[in-house]
């Protein structure tokens, strides 16, 4: 309150001299409004309230986004857990071979194309970079397929001649397997590859996501680490029943293998999308209420100071008057 | 950052809280491939190396000295698990090379599938499906596994959409001029044939 009067005194002597623009017009345009109407010179909420009407507004929004994210998660988390089946004879039967030596490798990554949705993205991005510096060597290659528009605007910085395909508005409409298995088809007829890495975020529960990697290997890697002792060494041991040869067998079983798992993971990266929004747009309405809160208080503060000094004025002058 | 502190919190509470069991069924076999994580680890320490199926499998039981008495079954559809792991007498699936009955102890196997007629035999019912191509495992175990795109069961097929199907695609084939046309109207035909004398046979 003295400071606000001794800041009032100061005024009175420096606006007849020459001080900068910017800082005058300021000032006048915060004093005029309260000015112009009553003539009284007090300081103004107008900032604060403005400011607290913005802040209510994001809440708004937010608490909006959260309920559509979480109603959305509901629909495809039904489905997702439906499809958990899907690839686990692949896995049964091929086994899983991260660590496998091979020349050209393609890393396909999946993110969503929206935004607002936490961190699942950045993730995805950086584990998809890590597996391409694991792979890289003399003779090595890797190669990017990319579904979704979030990836592509941050792999496009500094690794787009590396980038193969990129594939986006993949939930314009509702995810069906059909879809993905066209999706599947494209890449494989487009992309040489040794072995696919597909990188996306498993969801494990609402708020938590695993970053994920499946491995699918190309018929001809399946064919030679079968006859070396590794682990898909017991794959000689099945009869093929149906088809001319083994490797026709084998090329029909990646490509069905490829379709199955990019369907699994993409339904699982839609559902850790949708996860992650809920939580980053519950945690943004927690931080506009919090701020919403501050602002309230300063606005208080600021319209109980206004009134007092107006008070210490009038009071001032009757005594002035009184002598 | 703090979503890192967050996930990795989480990440120790579940390796510590073995027992909350997840959809996704955490196993305690071996859980990650070793030697990815080492390789990983040495090229890039700072991130954590991102999960591989391995971990999230069922662990499946190795092949036990004699048959077992019942065939396990998984058949699973891109929109669901129709059966996961049930435990039968018998399964007939349409291979390519024609109709193969399953029993426990056979042989292990990968077929290819032809559109056709599913049964499961348990006890005395028999579930019927038709499927549109799979592939099907057979493992040393006496677990099967069945992958189709679509599968309904007998009851659901209408007779006469299949024979108005039927009837299109023949007219296709006959009218088809060029290789892909021809193809897609063959699979059609072969397809609603195979619907058709699985309604009458």
């Amino acid at each position: 309150m003295a400071m606000a009067a001794l800041r009032r005194e100061g005024r009175r002597f420096t606006s007849p001299l020459i001080s900068p623009r910017p800082i005058t017009d300021v000032r006048s345009s915060l004093i005029s409004e309260d000015e112009a109407p009553s003539g009284v010179r007090s300081i103004s909420t107008q900032v604060v309230r403005n400011r607290m009407k913005s802040v209510k507004n994001i809440q708004k929004i937010t608490k909006a986004m959260k309920m559509v994210a979480a109603s959305k998660l509901r629909a495809i988390q039904v489905r997702t857990e439906n499809s958990r089946g899907l690839w686990q004879p692949f896995t049964a039967l091929l086994g899983d071979t991260p660590s496998v030596d091979i020349k050209k490798n393609v890393i396909v990554t999946i993110s969503s194309d929206k935004g607002l949705c936490g961190g699942i993205n950045s993730t995805s991005v950086k584990i998809s970079k890590a597996i391409y510096k694991l792979n890289s060597g003399p003779d090595k290659e890797n190669k990017y397929v990319i579904l979704g528009e979030k990836a592509k605007a941050q792999l496009i910085r500094d690794s787009k001649k590396d980038i193969e395909v990129s594939i986006t508005e993949l939930q314009k409409h509702p995810l069906n397997y059909t879809q993905v298995s066209v999706i599947a088809d494209d890449i494989l007829k487009n992309v040489e590859f040794d072995a696919l890495r597909i990188v996306f975020n498993k969801f494990q529960s609402v708020v938590s996501f695993l970053p994920t990697m499946a491995t699918v290997l190309s018929p001809e890697v399946v064919e030679r680490e079968s006859e070396s002792v590794g682990k898909l060494g017991d794959l000689d041991s099945y009869e093929i029943e149906g088809g001319d040869t083994k490797g026709e067998i084998l090329q029909n079983l990646t490509e069905f293998q490829f379709s199955c798992v990019l369907f699994n993971a993409i339904l699982e990266n839609a559902c850790s999308e949708q996860g992650a929004r809920m939580s980053a747009m519950d945690s943004s309405s927690r931080n506009a209420g919090e701020m919403l809160d501050r602002l309230t208080l300063t606005y208080n503060r600021t319209r109980q100071a206004s009134i007092t000094t107006e008070l210490i004025e009038i009071i001032s002058g009757a005594s002035a008057l009184e002598g | 950052m703090l979503r890192r502190a967050v996930t990795t919190t989480t990440g120790l509470l579940a390796r510590h809280i073995r027992a909350q069991p997840f959809s996704t069924d955490l196993s305690s076999a071996p859980a990650a491939d070793a030697g990815f994580v080492e390789a990983w680890k040495k090229v890039i320490p700072n991130i954590e190396p991102p999960k591989t199926p391995l971990s999230f499998m069922q662990t499946r039981p190795s092949t036990p000295p004699s048959i077992p008495a019942k065939l396990t079954v998984n058949f699973v559809l891109p929109y669901a698990s129709e059966l996961s792991a049930k435990e039968v007498d018998m399964v007939i699936i349409p291979a390519t090379t024609g109709n193969m009955g399953v029993l426990p102890g056979h042989v292990a196997t990968i077929a290819e599938l032809k559109p056709g007629v599913m049964s499961v035999h348990e006890g005395n019912d028999v579930t019927k499906y038709f499927i549109s191509s799979g592939f099907a495992y057979i493992h040393a175990n006496s677990y099967a596994d069945v992958i189709a795109v679509e599968a309904v069961p007998l009851d659901q097929i209408d007779a006469s959409l299949v024979q108005h199907g039927l009837a299109e695609f023949t007219q296709k084939l006959s009218s088809a001029s060029t290789d892909l046309e021809k193809a897609e109207a063959q699979i059609g035909v072969d397809v609603h044939s195979a619907l058709n004398s699985a309604l009458t046979g």
